[in-house]
């Protein structure tokens, strides 16, 4: 019965060929499993997986070298810009991208982040925002929302104390260097579709040397914001999107 | 290009001696006294002629961390800096090390702690070989107390860092880098092409194909017990390159009954002390390490035996000195002269702790 359902005419969904077998440690609920997916489907899907280097952040996604089956580096917490400014460089040919939480690109590799977008990288950037660190607890991230809790906020985000969610997105528009800034979510069926979409058109870019490519998702994270997935979702929609809303920033 | 021989700093004779050498990138950051090494590169333009990448970056800590992505893709990559910049660096050096992947580091060192100034010093001796960064791991480290050895040291730093998989650097001060000398460049060799990185560091992170299973660089493992073999097998590496990779030069030392202990630009001051205190019939050579790490102990060891005591002499507040006394197991007395805060002492100073020593 089973080989009639998944004979070659009936498959109408399969797991990417680039995602490898290995558990998840991803939390249920958490966005960068669909992620993850997409990206080992345009690279797949671009016939790209034998000139593709990823550069893995420290954060939730450190472990991302365990499940796309490609050239991996793990970088120090922030630095993948720069790693990938020298693979670039130095591989002209090859595809190169980072994947990166907003602690690790909004906070400690900000710099790293302006750079490697001002000097137009020819890489792609994938930025997780999820507003807060997930890997190390729950505390507060620089896209932590006002009045938002976190373990090292738990009164909720104050401005007087922390500070702004910091919108780097908008700001990395405003580089000359990036040619796409594009801020997607992966929550539906629809919002996944035109997520791939525009992660194609980013590494698309980055091999026709048109410059920096960022596509930030903004993410769930049901575990440091203690609740279901579904909770997240809606909470997502409801708070997420007002201060960090879909579509494109930039796009030439 | 052929061998030439030409005139200029030490500074600039490394930036030379890494296009000639065939090394894919430099990423650097502005900081003096060795901003003649980017200069130079700059001007050079190596990009048109070999293909060299050369960068400046935001950032001593991005420059390093380039170097570690350049590295991860096997290619022969480096960086330059200062005291201060190094402390940055710190960061990468640590991470390469437990990546274990090769290049080629260049601390032309200025006095410290903090901004400090920008004279010579060698007060970043227990940075460089005791750690730096942090983790239990070791820097191959060389000493160049020429220009010629500026240029010569580019190539044994990357050739040792790529025997061994490790970071190397070339540790050295502003009056090596800036001093003027005579120097002979090594004929141009061409740059890996990327089917002999792929034949030659199967570990390269230069796109999967299909002959073999993915390639992960990293220095993450959260299992301790993995954790602990990798690190035995660091140490065990460390211990291979202690028992083969000594470098040292010895100057009227046999039948010298003291020893004065210097590296790189303090050498060349003893050189001319041992002259000196020779023509005063005092019986001294001059020892000189060429790699810092690892340390010439065994032979530093076999000298307590026959010697009656070492000075040695450094550009910091006595760092050196303490790996001596290690060596010699406190046999002999060993001393210390030397200048602090970007002061370089004379041969005459120097002479006056000599005489000390051996009255």
């Amino acid at each position: 019965m089973e080989a009639t359902i998944i004979s070659p005419e009936n498959l109408v969904y399969d797991k990417p060929r680039l995602m490898t077998d290995v558990p998840m440690h991803y939390c249920p609920g958490c966005s960068h499993g669909v992620i993850h997916k997409l990206i080992a489907e345009v690279i797949e899907e671009m016939g790209m997986e034998e000139k593709t280097i990823g550069v893995a952040p420290v954060g939730c996604a450190v472990f991302a070298y365990n499940y796309i089956d490609i050239d991996w580096q793990e970088a120090a917490h922030g630095r993948a810009p720069a790693l990938a400014t020298a693979i670039k460089r130095l591989n002209p040919d090859k595809m190169v991208f980072t994947y990166q939480g907003d602690g690790d690109l909004a906070a400690i590799g900000t710099a790293e982040t302006i750079h490697a977008c001002n000097r137009g990288e020819n890489i792609v950037i994938v930025f997780v925002n999820n507003a807060i660190y997930g890997m190390t607890g729950g505390q507060m991230a620089p896209t932590t929302l006002i009045d938002m809790p976190t373990a090292t906020c738990p009164q909720g985000r104050n401005v007087e104390l922390n500070g702004y969610p910091l919108k780097i997105s908008d700001l990395l528009a405003q580089l000359d260097g990036t040619c796409l800034v594009t801020r997607q979510s992966v929550h539906t069926a629809a919002a996944v579709r035109k997520a791939k979409r525009m992660l194609q058109k980013a590494f698309e870019n980055s091999m026709a040397r048109k410059g920096t490519s960022i596509v930030e998702f903004v993410s769930t994270c049901a575990s440091g914001w203690k609740m279901t997935p579904d909770q997240s979702n809606k909470w997502m929609t409801e708070n997420m999107f007002a201060k960090y809303p879909l579509g494109d920033l930039k796009n030439i | 290009m052929a061998e030439e021989v030409k005139f200029m700093k030490g500074n600039e004779a490394i930036a030379h001696a890494a296009i000639r050498y065939g090394a894919d990138g430099y990423f650097g950051y502005p900081i003096t006294p060795q901003s003649e090494i980017m200069e130079t590169l700059m001007d050079e333009r190596p990009w048109e002629t070999t293909g060299m990448v050369v960068l400046q970056a935001e950032s001593e800590v991005a420059a390093i961390n380039m170097v570690y992505g350049g590295a991860a893709c096997g290619k022969r990559v480096m960086t330059s800096s200062s005291s201060p910049g190094i402390s940055l660096k710190q960061e990468g050096i640590s991470y390469m090390a437990g990546a274990e992947l090769p290049a080629l580091i260049v601390n032309v060192s200025r006095g410290g702690p903090g901004l400090g100034t920008i004279q010579p010093s060698q007060a970043d001796y227990f940075q460089t070989v005791k750690g730096g960064g942090h983790g239990d791991y070791r820097l191959i480290t060389l000493a160049p107390n020429s220009v010629q050895e500026m240029a010569d040291h580019v190539a044994l730093g990357f050739d040792l860092a790529f025997k061994y998989n490790n970071p190397a650097m070339i540790l050295t001060d502003g009056v090596i880098g800036q001093m003027m000398e005579k120097v002979v460049l090594p004929p141009q060799r061409p740059r890996k092409t990327e089917e002999e990185i792929r034949r030659e560091q199967p570990w390269a992170t230069l796109g999967k194909t299909k002959d073999r299973k993915r390639n992960i660089i990293t220095s993450l493992e959260l299992d301790p017990s993995i954790m602990e073999e990798n690190n035995i097998r660091f140490q065990a590496k460390y211990r291979r390159i202690e028992e083969n990779e000594v470098l040292y030069e010895e100057t009227l030392c046999e039948d010298a009954e003291y020893l004065i202990v210097a590296f790189g630009s303090q050498a060349r001051i003893s050189q001319k002390v041992v002259e000196m205190a020779r023509e005063e019939g005092i019986k001294v050579g001059l020892f000189r390490p060429i790699t810092l790490w690892p340390f010439p102990k065994k032979q530093l060891f076999e000298y307590s035996k026959k010697i009656k005591g070492i000075l040695t002499v450094e550009l910091n507040a006595g760092q050196m000195v303490e790996d001596v006394r290690l060596a010699v197991e406190c046999r002999i007395p060993v001393e210390y002269y030397g200048r602090l805060g970007g002061i370089v002492p004379t041969p005459d100073e120097v002479l006056v702790e000599l005489k000390k020593l051996v009255k």
